[in-house]
């Protein structure tokens, strides 16, 4: 057996306090195609990244053809003939295609000259090389993602790397797209090159790749030769963690249908999603990142409104364009990303909460401090927000609290409908277990719940119903007894865009 | 011209018709605007606002912004002519030593406090623009160096011509800009101002020293400003604690604006800036001719500012779309 180009030992990393990497070892051979698998969090893209050099291990060590290296920054991965593709390229959008190959690898002083001619040349015959049609002298500015991707491929040619990682390079693409890159990985393959491919598609992992790893909690769960899986096999192992008990609400009346959807479509982001949620009812929709989950919620919000499609609220139809619209119809929405689009980060945690009502604390637009206090005060008492003060910048509070302030400001809206995207993301075990009995509660209380969620045992858990969308479609509506990892799996993972 | 060369062109070749064009419009009203006289006028209105303008477009490609260099022109001018005044029989070139080493160290001051603790460029500069100008009344004791004082070699090159009666300041300038066209685009530091400024994020990942790059600019900008100070004395004969410098950076922002250089970092042609300050100099030189009063001609300053800059929006987003349907198609 030949020698293998990268081997890592014992790979351990940790951020914070929370281990995302576990001792992971793994070889990867010259002139493979080695692809990382597993659930949104499992580890791939930061074992991808620690080989690359964005990330240092806390533990373990790599060794490039048996050698031990110190990868410490991306520049020395580079060095060392490792390079990394980023699903969306970083870039210097106003230097030319050309300088964007070449910069960083400028030997010489400050006052070194920059060679344009040589580097012209260069880049045109790289890109020949790669038999694509890009002008070398344009701006990066304006090219399409597929390009950008070629040219860091180019970039890393140029760098004669040996190891090439690409890190889901193929969700932005067309399939006409993703067969011309299939087409050169196999190529840098042939040449003895070692590629990594991370990708959700398992038929593209299938078409493409020799070997697989699957990574499953931040530990490397199995590595085999890809024609000896079956997708089942592969499933099975990417999310074959132990299920965690929560006890499902009991008993709860579902009632009218508080929210009726009807082929909701915005082109390139989903189309044709019909649902309904009722009242008391937790409805969960599952799929993996970039299935357009956030996009539909946000449509549901007025966020960004659907082209075409219906949207029903309390069986009366409504046309939302606006949040502000949203909220007046009884509607609530907890965003996915809470820091961008969730928190006033530098206001008071109780101005955080009345964010939502200030026409109730208010008379004749002025805000009524007393009354504003005291909703404040009855919100974290209720939700046990932990914090010092209400004066308190809401920046300054934990994840899982920011977290329940959002919640608190959503409730007192006493929403009939409440859409909650990603709502336990980086919050703390227990703070999620609150979390969910909250959630529960709200359901007796009548409200209908959407839950977005890509943790799989939470949406086991917790919801009556599970929806499951991929591609931008609803590719399953499962009861709660249908409703099982495989299963949910099975609807999420794509069917389309095999690239022979 | 499906290039960055050709989109760049583009822009330069706006900025020259609305030169042109403007030029043509004072013209019809007041012919003798379209003299060689008016074209000394203007030339001698630019060479400060050329020099400081080439600092400033660095700054401004990195992502940053000096706000401080009328005050930096302030202070090294006062010193400079604080030495000339004390010193009377010191070698006068020396001034230029004095003048430029002043402005590196303000200079360094300002990308010091931007780089070390993280202060946004704008808000630094604005406060140093009130130091150094504060320093500058301190050092002289809120007195002007008078024309006795200047050497008169150093006005000299105001006055004199080494060729067509166009004096030596302006070859000067015109020199700095040569020298920043090949510090902007063929040297490996040049390049690595456009990309920081371009995309400040991943220029450290592609082995960029954002540190040492930051601090440059700023010293750069404040070595230019002190060249501008010591011509200053040259151009005028005096320097004056509170006039001295005051406004140049509205005139300079206005003019490396004017010439196309991006205030979100990244790009800009020192030909475009050329043309911005020829531009702002016509401007100057023709509101005087046109009878505007001095009260109106800032509104008037101002209103141009705008109108180019608008233009020239316009002009650089069809470019753009031009150029992605070309790609695209």
């Amino acid at each position: 057996m030949t020698q293998p180009l990268i081997s890592a030992r014992g790979i351990s990393k940790s951020f914070a306090t929370i281990e995302v990497l576990r001792d992971v070892d793994l070889d990867l051979m010259p002139g493979e195609i080695h692809a990382l698998l597993g659930e949104n969090g499992a580890g791939k893209s930061t074992f991808a990244k620690i080989i690359a050099g964005v990330h240092r291990p806390t533990r373990g060590t790599l060794a490039l053809n048996g050698e031990p290296v110190e990868v410490a920054s991306p520049i020395i991965a580079q060095k060392l003939g490792i390079t990394l593709i980023h699903q969306e390229p970083i870039s210097f959008p106003d230097l030319s295609v050309a300088e964007n190959l070449v910069l960083g690898r400028h030997d010489g002083g400050w006052l070194a000259r920059v060679p344009w001619a040589r580097m012209t040349a260069d880049a045109r015959a790289l890109m020949a090389l790669l038999g694509v049609k890009i002008d070398v002298t344009r701006p990066m500015r304006g090219l399409s993602i597929a390009d950008q991707q070629m040219v860091e491929i180019a970039r890393a040619l140029a760098s004669d790397s040996r190891v090439i990682i690409m890190d889901e390079p193929t969700a932005p693409l067309t399939p006409k797209e993703t067969a011309t890159l299939f087409t050169i990985a196999r190529r840098l393959r042939d040449e003895g090159r070692t590629i990594i491919f991370i990708s959700h598609r398992l038929e593209e992992v299938r078409a493409l790749c020799d070997r697989v790893t699957i990574f499953r909690d931040g530990a490397r769960v199995i590595t085999e030769t890809i024609g000896n899986l079956t997708d089942a096999d592969i499933i099975r192992h990417m999310i074959g963690r132990p299920l965690k008990e929560y006890l499902h609400k009991q008993g709860t009346q579902i009632g009218e249908v508080a929210l009726q959807v009807d082929n909701l479509t915005l082109p390139g982001l989903f189309s044709d999603i019909s649902f309904t949620v009722r009242k008391g009812e937790i409805v969960g929709l599952g799929g993996l990142v970039g299935a357009g989950r956030t996009d539909v919620a946000r449509a549901l919000f007025g966020v960004a409104p659907a082209a075409s499609g219906h949207i029903a609220v309390n069986g009366s139809e409504v046309s939302i364009t606006d949040p502000s619209q949203a909220i007046d119809l009884g509607l609530a929405f907890v965003p996915e990303d809470r820091a961008v689009a969730g928190i006033f980060r530098t206001l008071s945690v109780e101005q955080n909460i009345s964010a939502a009502v200030l026409g109730k604390v208010s008379r004749a637009g002025v805000i009524r401090r007393g009354q504003e206090k005291s909703l404040a005060e009855e919100s974290v008492r209720k939700l046990s927000i932990r914090l010092a003060s209400l004066r308190q910048p809401i920046g300054e509070l934990s994840g899982g609290n920011q977290q329940k302030t959002i919640l608190a400001r959503w409730l007192l809206t006493a929403p009939s409908v409440l859409i909650l995207d990603e709502p336990t993301r980086g919050i703390d075990i227990g703070v999620k277990a609150e979390f969910y009995d909250m959630i529960g509660a709200l359901a007796v209380s009548g409200c209908a719940i959407l839950l977005i969620s890509s943790e799989l045992p939470e949406l086991l858990a917790l919801c009556d119903r599970v929806l499951v969308m991929s591609e931008g479609r609803l590719t399953a509506n499962l009861s709660r007894a249908e409703a099982t990892q495989e299963s949910i799996m099975q609807a999420a993972v794509p069917k389309t865009g095999v690239a022979a | 011209m499906n290039t960055l060369g050709g989109l760049l062109l583009r822009r330069e070749a706006g900025i020259f018709v609305m030169i042109v064009l403007f030029c043509l419009a004072v013209g019809l009203y007041k012919p003798q605007f379209l003299s060689l006289n008016s074209l000394r006028i203007i030339l001698l209105l630019t060479p400060l606002i050329m020099i400081g303008a080439m600092g400033q477009m660095f700054v401004l490609v990195a992502r940053h912004v000096d706000l401080s260099i009328g005050s930096m022109l302030g202070l090294s001018a006062m010193l400079t002519g604080m030495m000339f005044k004390f010193a009377p029989d010191i070698w006068w070139p020396l001034g230029f030593i004095l003048a430029i080493g002043t402005g590196i160290l303000l200079g360094l001051f300002n990308g010091f406090l931007v780089v070390f603790f993280r202060l946004p460029a704008i808000i630094v500069t604005l406060g140093t623009l009130n130091l150094y100008r504060g320093l500058t009344y301190i050092v002289s004791d809120a007195k002007q160096i008078d024309r006795q004082f200047v050497p008169s070699a150093l006005k000299g090159m105001s006055n004199t011509s080494p060729i067509f009666g166009i004096p030596w300041i302006i070859f000067m300038s015109l020199g700095i800009a040569l020298l920043a066209y090949v510090f902007a685009r063929h040297t490996t530091v040049g390049r690595q101002i456009f990309a920081l400024g371009s995309n400040p994020v991943a220029a450290p990942l592609r082995g960029i020293n954002v540190t040492q790059v930051t601090l440059l600019v700023f010293a750069l900008s404040g070595a230019l400003a002190g060249l501008a100070g010591i011509m200053y004395a040259s151009r005028w004969g005096f320097v004056n604690p509170s006039n001295t410098g005051a406004g140049f950076e509205f005139q300079v922002i206005a003019a490396v604006v004017i010439g196309g250089v991006s205030i979100n970092g990244g790009s800009g042609s020192v030909l475009g800036v050329v043309l911005g300050v020829l531009l702002l100099g016509c401007v100057s030189a023709a509101l005087p001719l046109l009878g505007i009063p001095g009260t109106s001609q800032n509104a008037i300053y101002g209103a141009v500012i705008l109108l180019a800059l608008l233009i020239d929006r316009t002009v650089r987003q069809q470019g753009l779309k031009q150029l992605t349907a070309r790609a695209a198609a």
